[in-house]
């Protein structure tokens, strides 16, 4: 990742259907040689953005820039960067390797040459043996490579990459997470992926938008977006989370006290832009919580086990807090050694570090 | 299948499987008949006088076999002129209905599409008859021409409509994002996926030029004669065994251009 | 996702936007040319006067329409009595279309129920089978289907043959056989709507009607019927327009007792002995009709397709 070097650069840009608006003035920096991922749920613009860079969608207003250059009037085939499909949109009529071989010849160059750049590529995703056979006759996994390989041969400054993955069985799906992100760094091209799944976009990215209603809602490094949310939408659509609705009694050296009715109190790091006073959401990510029998001196608060529910590499443990709201406690079941599982019924504290917990803005 | 013994079905009906077969026979009971008795040796079409040739050699070499092969000639040259024209023209529609974007007058360019289908055909008979008359254009083989590209252009329309609108368009948005041109994109990618559409809308477009006779009836000229005008006006005189010959044939080109048809359009090149 | 839907999933897509007016001009030209002026030029016609050779005198005259519906005696001064010949044969033209209608729904329900309900690598084959006599030319099946219905045709020779009937049975020249033939020119219009329409409906509510105790009979009735009405009446609509305005059957298996609307019309167009304006009148009250019937349909359809969502 190049800091210095801005591939794509979106400027405020808007795009409207008739009296929809689809996108709501997104500014954003892409940089070069980075795995940037455009995360959210669907209908939420992630898509019209990337088809807005490919140029398949036009800007309603703002401008779009491809290092420096503007690009947002060119149509398509004028632009320096490919897609790879969501469905792939693997030629069906050709085979594998005139599919690899197309952008290339339309780029002017021979027929014996596109070709020969195409077989690399081939074997760049390990296809080279099917080079001969038709789309059709490959499974979803190769074609997924098909297409991957298609887009890169031009070799394009940007590659879009819509939902590739999404068609792909569980599996597959993981082992091609590892292989783009190989794929990536070998190739130092700057890869844009647009996802809704947010345990891919964890992943795979150096970077992550986080977007919704046509809005950014955050921008950040995965660590970033998990462990400090900005909001409520981020919070909530970024792993699992405890929600809870407080105010802000104090806040002294940094650290905000913070009470969440039924006389229960919470101490956490201060978030610019909330003052004393202030009702907001607080997030707290179930697995940074912990329970025991007696109160500790960090942030304890006092509840009942309701239920444990067996989830495979943890348990969660529902906890209601007394005159309070309830809890999801994840506890790993690798140090299940160290930590007790409470039966239901049970009276417990919840017990959490100081950075647990974080205040969202809205 | 479909006896008591099988457990409750809920989709199955008694007597739908007996009233299907009768509309089968239905179907095919005259054309099978009139085909057995084309090969019927007597001169009479009611005494069966055992098989023979005799009519099918007839029909190319007897008394009548002049008339007849200007006629089947006729409708030849029409019916692919006819049909390729009509072809072309539905394809270039159907691209720019289906393929470039919303617009005010799309609503209208489909009635006028669909047009010649909506009105009865005795109507479009009489309407383009009317035309030529107006604007003073002397009915012959030209007429009818230009009343069948006009009547088989939306029968083309609808099978190469369809299958457009089973392309997705990401394939051409893939050739454009591979620096293919709109043009190349409508050749190297659109055409070739389409091309069991246009195969079957010609195929359709031209029985169906083939097969018209009202209207050619109201619009050819005097002592122009396509296929079936020539076999109604000899029908008028009673049916004849050379009558028999001909339609079996005229049948036979019918069945294979359709079951063609079929196949062409079952082969799904996008899959 | 919706924003995609609008761009990428809908029918409509605007790859070849600019080249939009070229694309279709040709069609616009040919079928505009010789479709719409055409039957606008029908319309005019039908109010001229006629040239007692054929063709017309241009000028203005209602005599047509006048003809149509007035008897006004031999010398056009007697006081103006209804003129029932045409009326008689367009309402002829209608229980013909509806008896042929009625008798392809009643063979064509149950044979494209039953095409819906194979297993669905079967379907397209049935499908097939019932739609290939229809593109074998309709003058070569109606000849066919005159041949077999003879007094001395296969059909009797069997059915004497088989000792059923002692004389041959008079099908040709009937009301019936001009409704056989009529079936049998455009079955395939009733099978296929309703093939689609059953094909689409979903058999769990079939189930769930057999389940709260509803025989299958009932079930048909008040379940799959309702559910599949559009597919009829677009099934009935198909076949009762073009056989309104058919002209081979009525001529070939009706006989001059049986005279349609196609006939009349046809009459008026040969030779010397036509009547332009009024063949043209003719084809407006004909072709009014037509229209009526399928702005019908659509609307009915659009409100299928508005209760269906």
């Amino acid at each position: 990742m190049n800091q210095d070097n801005i591939a794509i650069n979106v400027q405020r840009a808007v795009k409207r259907y008739g009296t929809f608006t689809a996108l709501k003035e997104i500014s954003l920096s892409i940089y070069d040689n980075e795995f940037f991922t455009l995360l959210g749920p669907s209908g939420c613009g992630k898509t019209t953005l990337l088809r807005m860079i490919a140029g398949f969608e036009d800007v309603t207003e703002g401008a779009i820039q491809l290092f420096g250059q503007e690009i947002e009037t060119l149509p398509p085939n004028k632009r320096p960067v490919n897609t790879v499909f969501q469905n792939y949109a693997l030629f069906p009529h050709m085979s594998i390797l005139d599919n690899v071989a197309f952008g290339l010849e339309m780029l002017g160059r021979s027929k014996s040459e596109a070709r020969a750049k195409a077989g690399e590529m081939l074997e760049l995703v390990q296809l080279s043996q099917f080079a001969k056979r038709k789309p059709s006759q490959l499974s979803g996994g190769q074609q997924q490579r098909v297409a991957l390989a298609r887009a890169l041969a031009p070799q394009p400054k940007v590659l879009l990459l819509d939902e590739p993955l999404s068609a792909l069985d569980l599996k597959l799906r993981k082992a091609m997470q590892i292989e783009l992100k190989h794929l990536q760094r070998e190739t130092g091209i700057t890869f844009i992926f647009v996802t809704h799944d947010q345990e891919e976009a964890l992943t795979m990215s150096d970077r992550i938008a986080v977007m919704s209603a046509g809005e950014l809602q955050q921008l950040g490094s995965p660590r970033d977006i998990y462990e400090a949310p900005r909001n409520m939408f981020v919070a909530d659509f970024i792993g699992e989370t405890n929600l809870l609705e407080v105010s802000v009694d104090d806040i002294q050296n940094g650290r905000a006290t913070c009470h969440l009715g039924g006389g229960h109190e919470l101490t956490c790091n201060e978030v610019q832009g909330i003052g004393v006073g202030a009702k907001v959401h607080m997030s707290l990510r179930p697995e940074r919580l912990f329970i025991s029998e007696a109160a500790k001196e960090t942030a304890s608060l006092r509840g009942k086990v309701v239920e444990n529910i067996f989830v495979g590499t943890d348990i969660s443990t529902i906890v209601d807090l007394a005159d309070g709201p309830n809890f999801i406690v994840r506890t790993s079941n690798s140090d299940r050694g160290n930590k007790r599982i409470f039966e239901p019924g049970s009276d417990v504290f919840v017990n959490m570090e100081l950075g647990a917990a974080r205040l969202l803005v809205d | 299948m479909f006896g008591s013994k099988r457990r409750f079905d809920i989709k199955s009906y008694p007597g739908f499987l007996p009233v299907t077969l009768l509309c089968l026979v239905i179907l095919y009971a005259p054309l099978l008949v009139v085909t057995v008795y084309s090969f019927n040796a007597s001169k009479s079409i009611t005494i069966w006088e055992g098989m023979s040739l005799r009519w099918y050699v007839d029909v190319f070499v007897g008394p009548e076999s002049e008339k007849f092969k200007v006629a089947a000639w006729n409708s030849f040259v029409i019916a692919i002129i006819a049909a390729s024209v009509a072809t072309t023209v539905a394809t270039l529609a159907a691209t720019g209905m289906i393929r470039a974007g919303k617009f005010k007058l799309r609503g209208l360019s489909f009635g006028l599409i669909s047009l010649p289908l909506m009105v009865p055909e005795i109507v479009t008979a009489v309407a383009t008859l009317i035309f030529f008359n107006a604007i003073a254009f002397e009915r012959g083989l030209m007429t009818i021409l230009l009343a069948h590209t006009a009547f088989c252009i939306p029968f083309a329309y609808l099978p190469i409509s369809a299958r457009m609108q089973g392309i997705e368009d990401s394939y051409e948005q893939a050739a454009l994002d591979l620096y293919a041109t709109k043009r190349q994109a409508f050749t190297k990618i659109l055409l070739p996926l389409m091309a069991p559409g246009i195969i079957s809308g010609f195929l359709l477009a031209f029985i169906v030029s083939l097969d018209d006779f009202i209207i050619t009836n109201f619009v050819k000229g005097a002592g122009v004669e396509t296929l079936p005008t020539a076999i109604f006006g000899a029908v008028k005189q009673g049916i004849k065994p050379n009558i028999m010959a001909i339609s079996t044939m005229l049948l036979a080109v019918s069945i294979v251009m359709v079951t063609v048809s079929y196949f062409v359009s079952k082969s799904d090149n996008t899959k | 996702m919706a924003a995609g839907a609008a761009s990428g999933g809908s029918a409509t897509t605007d790859t070849y936007r600019e080249a939009r007016t070229w694309l279709l001009l040709p069609s616009w030209l040919i079928l505009a040319g010789l479709s719409l002026i055409p039957v606008c030029l029908m319309l005019i016609y039908s109010f001229l006067t006629k040239e007692f050779r054929g063709g017309v005198i241009w000028d203005f005259s209602l005599a047509a329409y006048d003809q149509f519906f007035f008897d006004r005696g031999l010398f056009g001064d007697d006081p103006a009595q209804i003129e029932w010949t045409y009326i008689a044969i367009f309402w002829r033209s209608i229980w013909q279309a509806s008896a042929a209608t009625l008798l392809s729904l009643a063979i064509g329900f149950p044979t494209a129920y039953f095409i819906a309900t194979r297993p669905e690598r079967n379907r397209a084959i049935w499908v097939f089978l019932i739609t290939i006599p229809y593109w074998v030319n309709l003058l070569i099946r109606t000849v066919s289907m005159k041949f077999l219905l003879r007094d001395q045709g296969p059909l009797n020779d069997m059915l004497i043959g088989i000792g059923l009937i002692d004389t041959p049975i008079h099908i040709v020249n009937t009301n019936f056989a001009v409704q056989l033939g009529l079936f049998y020119s455009y079955l395939p219009f009733m099978v296929l709507p309703i093939y689609a329409a059953v094909e689409r409906y979903n058999f769990s509510l079939s189930e769930a009607a057999a389940d709260l105790y509803a025989s299958k009979f009932t079930t048909l009735r008040r379940i799959l019927l309702p559910a599949v009405k559009p597919g009829v009446v677009a099934g009935c609509i198909l076949v009762f327009v073009p056989s309104l305005g058919s002209f081979l059957a009525p001529d070939l298996l009706g006989g001059a007792k049986n005279f349609m609307i196609g006939s009349l019309i046809e009459e008026q167009f040969k030779g010397n002995a036509g009547n332009w304006p009024f063949g043209a009148a003719a084809s407006m009250i004909l072709l009014t009709i037509v229209l009526i019937l399928l702005l019908i349909f659509a609307r009915q359809q659009a409100r299928a397709e508005k209760e269906a969502h």
